[in-house]
């Protein structure tokens, strides 16, 4: 186990490594140099020199890469052309609202799908089933940004039961779990159809297995066969899924902020880009690669603690 | 034929006629603005209603299909003409360092969701249709690899590959003549799902104002003005929602009915 944990991790910091090769590289060959569309087309070109030097921007680029990768391992992401603030500090601020938002969505679209997903298996081919199945094809066609535009109309709008948007702050922990419960649910609502239409087609695969058979010839019914042994075999695709699903709702969580005017990672990014404040641009997209391959990593290890077989395949 | 294929047949072919209608006709003109008629809810005149500039919702949308339709359409070609050869190959060279390359390659696109893609090409290139499609093809290349490697590598198993190897072919013979061939009816399948997610995302990439821009009509692009008049008159955000669901579920069901019909296997398994 320990041998598997530290090749994925050797693994984790290559992708790592490449990741942000990739972001800089992209990001540098960008046009546009930050100075000058600080100062205007009007500037002198002392005065832009100045500020390329103020900026770091004067340096050659292989040495702003290392700057940049190694002020990262320790914590330092630069400094915002913009905001002349540390960057670190704008990103905490806002990973506050969209970490939680992505975390509230993955609790909900799990709790949602789970109960779906077995009723579904459990009447399989029955009405019951068809219901749920034509529940989750729809689920899965929905847009999120669309049905948070519904559920603004309706629970906002007409029912007054919640705000439209903004963010109270996390100094009064209820309201501002309230201001991001609609945000939550409009992000849920499509990956739960997914995850429920994964867990239903895993636990039927199981149902087929000898030792289901076995289970229910020794007298158990469908739904405590189901419960007792299929659950728990059927877990591993389902890990799968939330794992992805993770990052997934850290994107979309970006989207949906602008539905609801939520302060969070999406409206720093998009600020940024209209701003040409390179270096946001590439620590938030850091900042996101990062966690979809932290959780991916997770995942990984996660089987492995559940499934032994999969240790020495990997 | 099943219900499934039938209904979603059906939904897709509704808007792929609206798109290719458009070209010829629209009930009025996308940019024919008439601002006494603004926020017109649905009637004889204008079936879907009319949005804030007074434009036809329903004329809008006919065009919105076509920026649909291209983006997604050129995504999944970009990654299927990219991710299939390179599928092949993999599992061609099974083991072999270029397998290694290709799935590494692959996991490492894995971790840019398509959204993060876009931000970034908006940053250097700024925001348009063409950079939407980069985006999203970019992020089908290894959906499409994946998928071909390991149908492929099941093939390569087989008796008749062997009998071609015996027989003389080479490996690249061999992909394009037996595998391919084989694989075909997956790759459909795929497509007609990254094709229905290739709408979804230009919809939320036009949304936050990272695809088509104005004047091009585009559905997301829509929803994003309908916004702030979403109390005042929802139907304007009503509409173009209804279509992309309406799309995507009719691409949803396409896939699942031409995967139990092109593979009688399946059904038989899941029933």
């Amino acid at each position: 186990m320990l041998r598997f944990a530290l090749r994925r991790l050797i693994s984790l910091g290559l992708s790592l490594l490449v990741a942000s090769l990739v972001i800089f590289l992209v990001v540098e060959v960008a046009p546009g140099d930050p100075a000058s569309f600080m100062l205007g087309i009007n500037a002198q070109p002392d005065t832009v020199a100045a500020l390329r030097a103020e900026l770091g921007l004067d340096v050659p680029r292989w040495q702003r890469y290392f700057d940049w990768v190694g002020g990262m391992v320790t914590g330092d992401f630069g400094t915002s052309y913009t905001y002349r603030t540390p960057v670190v500090g704008m990103v905490a601020d806002r990973l506050w609202i969209s970490l939680p938002l992505a975390l509230y969505a993955l609790l909900l679209s799990t709790a949602l799908a789970f109960p779906a997903g077995l009723f579904a298996a459990s009447r399989r081919g029955g009405p019951g089933d068809m219901a749920v199945m034509g529940a989750t094809q729809l689920g899965i066609a929905v847009p999120n940004f669309w049905f948070a535009m519904l559920l603004v109309l309706f629970f906002a709008i007409n029912l007054r039961w919640f705000s439209a948007g903004g963010f109270p702050g996390w100094e009064d922990p209820l309201a501002a779990l309230k201001a991001l419960t609609l945000p939550a649910v409009a992000l849920a609502l499509p990956q739960a159809a997914i995850l429920a239409r994964v867990m239903r087609s895993a636990l039927i695969d199981i149902l087929g297995e000898d030792f289901m058979r076995t289970a229910r010839a020794k007298g158990l019914t469908r739904g405590q066969a189901l419960w007792r042994h299929g659950l728990r075999n059927a877990l591993i695709p389902v890990l799968t899924i939330i794992g992805l699903q993770f990052s997934f709702l850290l994107a979309g969580a970006i989207i949906i902020e602008q539905v609801f005017f939520l302060p969070g990672l999406g409206r720093l990014i998009f600020q940024a880009i209209s701003q040409r404040d390179l270096i946001v641009v590439e620590s938030v997209v850091m900042l996101l690669v990062f966690a979809v391959i932290l959780v991916t990593f997770l995942t990984d290890l996660a089987y492995a603690a559940v499934d032994p077989r999969l240790r020495r395949r990997a | 034929m099943s219900r499934t294929l039938l209904l979603g047949a059906a939904l897709s072919g509704i808007v792929l006629i609206a798109a290719l209608l458009s070209f010829a006709w629209t009930p009025y003109a996308v940019d024919g603005m008439a601002i006494p008629n603004r926020l017109q809810p649905p009637s004889g005149a204008h079936l879907l209603g009319t949005d804030h500039f007074g434009r036809d919702i329903l004329s809008m949308l006919m065009v919105g299909a076509r920026t649909s339709i291209a983006v997604a359409l050129v995504a999944v070609g970009i990654g299927m003409g990219l991710g299939v050869p390179l599928g092949l190959a993999a599992a061609a060279r099974h083991g072999g360092w270029l397998d290694e390359v290709i799935m590494r390659g692959n996991d490492l696109v894995f971790a840019f969701p398509s959204l993060v893609i876009a931000i970034l090409i908006t940053a250097i290139a700024g925001p348009s249709a063409v950079n939407a499609i980069i985006a999203i093809g970019i992020f089908n290349i290894p959906v499409f690899a994946r998928l071909t490697r390991g149908a492929a590598l099941s093939i390569w198993a087989r008796e008749f590959i062997m009998a071609a190897r015996v027989a003389g072919k080479g490996r690249a013979r061999i992909s394009v003549e037996h595998i391919l061939p084989n694989v075909t009816n997956l790759l459909i399948v795929q497509g007609t799902i990254q094709f229905s997610l290739g709408i979804l995302a230009e919809a939320g990439l036009s949304y936050v104002g990272l695809g088509a821009q104005p004047p091009v009509p585009s559905w997301g692009r829509m929803l994003a003005d309908a916004q702030t008049m979403v109390a005042l008159a929802p139907h304007v955000a009503l509409m173009p929602g209804l279509a992309i669901v309406a799309t995507v579920l009719g691409l949803n069901l396409l896939g699942d009915g031409l995967r139990d019909a092109l593979d009688p296997r399946l059904k038989t398994v899941r029933r």
